[in-house]
């Protein structure tokens, strides 16, 4: 059980563990999804895609396609020129080259999977076969793949408007770094890899509109993490007034960020449905989505660390190449930016220095993948303290100890200019090493040694910027909207700007309004996702949905409670301050036999016959919380793992995680986040990886070839907690879904390069595949 | 999924399967539990006019002893074949290896039938069927035919099968005394077919030599394949680790590996003599009774 945490069971809704309420249907095949919408008359899109990565389009011949059975309707990038604006991107940075995608290409196509055509049919079927009729004459360009050559001399460049394939440079520096090498004992350099990853939800995307001409509104359904961002950004693409334009994000089978987008298609089906006055659908294929789906990660990073013989940081200086693809989707240009503000992770190190090139490539976008920069910031830092350990012979737990900050210094100024929130980390680390009694497996390394097997022990101590966050550092604000509405029959509805797509906040904002109210979770509904029945909201990611919308909503709660206090106060003539909200009843701490029924409170504030001099009838309440600051939270993993010498698999054994997100509504759920997150990162560390050869195919375009954790492949993992909340909100929360993925990669390949230590390896890139690993043990045996 | 379009047929019997792959020729198909057909069907890398439905053929299904031997039908899953009492007890290897094929749904639908048709170079079978010394049998309109497992295999994705030719059934033979048999492989990670998979049958004297034995390998080459280099190496000899050792290092010799994302011919060919000493470790231990 958690450290900080008593054992004994909470005696309230918040802190329990208590099953999903949304599981029932999801289990049973209830859930509905974009692909359960059936609308009467309703036609099926599908979507010509290029097969090159970079190609001239000399002609489209639709001819053969629009006279086939079943066809409604087929369009090509003319046809809807200047009906649609290209896909948007939020990012303004100085000197930035942009490169949008257009909904349609017209004459040139970028990347795979690039849409240059759209069938209608009246049945997903006709629509299949059309495409193949659909004659798209190519003059195959040179294909710019490798981001190092993309910036090199001669490259072709991708967007002709621009000079050359650097998309923009940043920069970010703290302290003196000059001073912090000169004063080093040593410096440490190594490459490292954070490869490209698909994200792979469930749910592939997915999108239905219908346009009812009489009443000149669109709806969109959509697979989205964003629906009221998604709205705003239909009606500039389309040209639509907003107050015309519902979004509904319907049951979403998960996103991991692919779905904090918005994508051609979402453009497209909605203008179709309005051009053709008929409902349109439109369901992503697996291999679409491997192919035109936001990608993940993509960054070379080239670090160097100055350290002082006893090791401590000194300074830390990173030149980031960034692979942003072909196009810029809503964030990209972003991402690798939050890498740089994170480099420092969980130390006191007094300079940094980091140096970012993004650079445009022939391949999808990269955009917000779980975590979004802060897994490369960790795996980097986690990477560069194993190396200082390595290099000094020291315990990587020692070195760890050394650069922490202890928790007295919080808030703590960190160079890169974040503030940290609250934090232990050597309470953290202590209780990470305890449960994993890491004495015990070091003395078992060395006795398997001897015997020619090969263990390693990884640690990764991380801190991570989530709860998204102050609006000042965020496109389209940072802020969460929250309602509470108290219906006449004591039945409470939440309505909620966060969009949960399997976090389970229809669960956790259940348990803390029932709290509040005094009420079963089960009387209350959090209603998400449609922007006609939710005031405006942000969305769900950035591990913000609890931090910032959980306040929102908290607020209201606050509100509704204590309008309730003064109409119960009213009503038993007690003083409305000492209402207690307890098992469906008000009363007064004073008074507590002469209760009240909860429901026939909210009563009399809807009938509304004797309410208190001054007071509105109803109980209803909205919040838009503006977060002071990102929370931070923290934790230590660590990993065991076995190398088979001989063949180079890598066998997880042993996982450990003490995490802190600051005070926990849901433990159960916070267990799940977290075993989700680190599986998603055992699937970087060890087997995901988008590969396009050198012509720009993705050649990992299935899951067939595209390798993801199963269960067989994970070890027990076993989670614990410290609590540290936060000061940035009054529920003392953090953020926990991304944490998992964010902390757990360098723990992974610390120790998979600690069992490869008596080969002499100090780093092996990710994914740690078996035959990289045997090529790293067979060059070591033959250099012997 | 959504293929290009088809005719459907199903049979009510093998003669008017028959019937139909003659009619059609080229053009037509066999589905049997479709895990081969139907992917690429999905991705129209086949696109058949005909597609003749033999999976509800009840005549070729089951498992049974017949003359000595154990008659598996075509249209057996390897889910049935992992489970079966029968195929557990006179040919363990078998159900060894149908266990390791994919995943519970895949062993619940596919057939090894159709596997052995389809001829993955991949595929878990063809390499237990070769250390067997299995025979395959052959339906056409003239009548029947038995193919040894050794002949089998042709080319990737090409058998002895003639057009016009429906395989119907397997027969092993029980396995002997003092034989021990393995199925080790190294799966590829995402799609979990062999990289290299090693089928050993190993039968040893009283006096510890190795009296028999046979090594398939699937995964490395185009086809599966007998390491007779490994046999050669092996007969008569001590059954011990050592002379394993020198003799898995054979394992493909002759064979030019294949070479892709996820295994590059230097590996195969290494994996190829690490799981074949493995496996007939393994094998050498089962022979003599012992746990694993």
């Amino acid at each position: 059980m958690a450290a900080g945490v008593g054992t004994a069971a909470p005696k309230g809704h918040i802190g329990r563990a208590m099953k999903r309420k949304e599981d029932p249907r999801l289990i049973q095949g209830l859930g509905r999804y974009v692909e359960d919408i059936a609308l009467p008359g309703m036609v099926y899109a599908g979507i010509v895609r290029s097969p090159h990565a970079h190609a001239k389009i000399r002609s489209i011949d639709t001819s053969k396609a629009q006279t086939a059975p079943g066809v409604v309707a087929v369009l090509t990038g003319e046809d809807i020129r200047g009906a649609i604006a290209p896909v948007p991107c939020a990012i303004q940075m100085p000197d930035l080259k942009m490169a949008l995608r257009p909904v349609l290409a017209t004459d040139r196509v970028r990347c795979v999977g690039e849409g240059v055509a759209v069938v209608v049919g009246s049945d997903k079927y006709a629509v299949r076969d059309a495409l193949d009729l659909i004659e798209v004459d190519y003059a195959p360009l040179p294909a710019v793949v490798d981001p190092e050559k993309a910036i090199s001399k001669g490259a072709s460049v991708i967007h002709s408007q621009h000079k050359d394939n650097v998309a923009y440079k940043w920069e970010l520096e703290g302290g003196d770094l000059k001073k912090a090498f000169a004063q080093a004992d040593k410096v440490i350099r190594q490459r490292m890899i954070n490869q490209r990853l698909i994200p792979v939800p469930m749910e592939t995307r997915g999108v239905v509109a219908e346009y009812r001409a009489g009443e000149k509104k669109l709806t969109v359904w959509s697979a989205t993490q964003i629906p009221h961002l998604l709205r705003t950004q239909l009606a500039a693409m389309l040209g639509a007034p907003e107050h015309s334009v519902q979004v509904i994000a319907p049951e979403v089978g998960g996103g991991f960020g692919s779905k904090l987008n918005v994508y051609a298609e979402e453009a497209l089906v909605a203008h179709l449905a309005m051009r053709l006055a008929k409902p349109v659908k439109w369901i992503e294929s697996r291999r679409e989505n491997f192919q035109a789906t936001i990608h993940g990660r993509d960054q070379i990073v080239d670090a160097e660390v100055a350290v002082k013989n006893d090791g401590t940081l000194l300074g830390l200086r990173c030149r980031v190449i960034a692979d942003l693809g072909a196009y810029f989707q809503l964030l990209t240009p972003l991402v690798p930016t939050l890498t740089g503000l994170m480099i420092a992770g969980c130390y006191k190190i007094p300079a940094v220095r980091v140096e970012i090139t993004g650079v445009f490539t022939n391949k999808m976008a990269t955009d917000a993948y779980r975590g979004a920069g802060r897994p490369e910031a960790t795996y980097i830092i986690e990477r560069v303290l194993d190396l200082v350990a390595a290099e000094l012979k020291k315990d990587p737990a020692e070195v760890r100890r050394k650069n922490f900050p202890k928790p007295k210094e919080f808030p703590y100024a960190a160079p890169t200019g974040l503030v940290y929130d609250s934090a232990d980390y050597q309470t953290s680390l202590d209780t990470a090493l305890k449960l994993a009694n890491y004495p015990k497996l070091r003395q078992e390394q060395d006795r398997l040694r001897k015997k020619g097997r090969y263990m390693g022990i990884g640690l990764s101590t991380y801190v991570e910027v989530c709860g998204m966050g102050p609006s000042s550092a965020m496109p389209a604000g940072g802020w969460e909207s929250g309602t509470v509405r108290v219906e006449p029959t004591g039945k409470v509805t939440v309505l909620t700007g966060s969009s949960p797509h399997g976090q389970g906040q229809e669960t956790t904002f259940a348990q803390i309004a029932a709290e509040m109210l005094g009420l079963d979770p089960e009387d209350v509904n959090v209603l998400h996702g449609d922007t006609t029945a939710v005031p405006y909201g942000i969305g769900t990611f950035g591990s913000r949905a609890t931090a910032v919308g959980g306040t929102a909503m908290y607020l209201s709660l606050v509100k509704v409670r204590d309008k309730l206090s003064q109409m119960a106060g009213h009503i038993l003539a007690e003083d409305p301050k000492k209402m207690v909200f307890e098992g469906g009843k008000v009363y007064s701490k004073s008074a507590p036999k002469k209760s009240l029924d909860f429901a026939a409170v909210v009563g009399a504030a809807y009938t509304a016959k004797t309410l208190p001099a001054g007071m509105e009838p109803g109980v209803e309440a909205t919040t838009f919380f503006e977060p002071s600051n990102f929370v931070f939270p923290f934790g230590a993993h660590i990993c065991v793992v076995e190398v088979d010498a001989e063949t180079g698999d890598v066998r997880l054994q042993k996982y450990v995680a003490v995490d802190d997100c600051g005070n926990v509504i849901n433990p159960l759920l916070v267990d799940g986040q977290i075993h989700g997150g680190i599986v998603q990162s055992v699937g970087q560390a060890m087997f995901e990886e988008a590969v396009y050869d050198e012509q720009g195919q993705l050649i990992t375009g299935e899951l067939m070839d595209y390798a993801i954790p199963r269960a067989a492949d994970l070890p027990r993992i076993q989670t614990a907690r410290t609590v540290t909340p936060s000061p940035v909100n009054p529920m003392g929360v953090k953020g926990v879904g991304e944490a998992g993925t964010i902390g757990s990669t360098p723990a992974i390949v610390n120790a998979v390069v600690d069992a490869l230590a008596p080969f002499g390896v100090r780093h092996v890139d990710m994914p740690v595949k078996r035959e990289r690993i045997w090529r790293l043990i067979r060059q070591a045996r033959e250099g012997r | 999924m959504i293929p290009a379009p088809f005719q459907y047929h199903t049979p009510k019997t093998v003669e008017e399967a028959l019937r139909l792959l003659e009619r059609h020729g080229d053009e037509a198909k066999l589905l049997a539990g479709g895990h081969s057909l139907l992917p690429l069907m999905k991705l129209r890398l086949a696109a058949p006019r005909y597609v003749i439905d033999i999976g509800r053929l009840k005549t070729l299904g089951g498992i049974r002893e017949v003359r000595g031997k154990i008659a598996i039908g075509a249209l057996t899953t390897h889910a049935e074949i992992e489970a079966s009492d029968l195929v557990r007890r006179h040919c363990p290897l078998l159900a060894e290896t149908a266990g390791e094929i994919g995943d519970a749904q895949v062993r619940n639908r596919g057939t090894v039938g159709g596997s052995l048709a389809h001829a993955d170079p991949a595929a878990d079978y063809p390499a237990a069927i070769l250390a067997l010394d299995a025979e395959i049998v052959a339906a056409s309109k003239s009548g029947h035919r038995t193919i040894p497992a050794a002949e089998f295999f042709v080319d990737m994705l090409t058998t002895k099968l003639r057009p016009g030719e429906i395989l119907t059934e397997v027969r092993v033979a029980p396995m002997s005394a003092k034989t021990g048999t393995a199925y080790m492989k190294l799966p590829q990670p995402a799609s979990g077919f062999a990289l290299v998979g090693v089928a050993v049958r190993l039968a040893i004297s009283r006096a510890g030599k190795v009296d028999d034995v046979r090594v398939g390998i699937t995964g490395v080459g185009l086809k599966a394949y007998r390491a007779t280099a490994v046999e050669n190496a092996l007969r008569g000899n001590p059954a011990e680790d050592k002379m394993f050792a020198e003799a898995a290092s054979f394992a493909a010799q002759g064979i030019e590996p294949l070479s892709d994302l996820h295994a590059s011919a230097a590996y195969r060919k290494e994996m190829a003599a690490v799981f074949t000493r493995r496996a007939l470790h393994r094998a050498l231990g089962r022979a003599r009774g012992k746990a694993d």
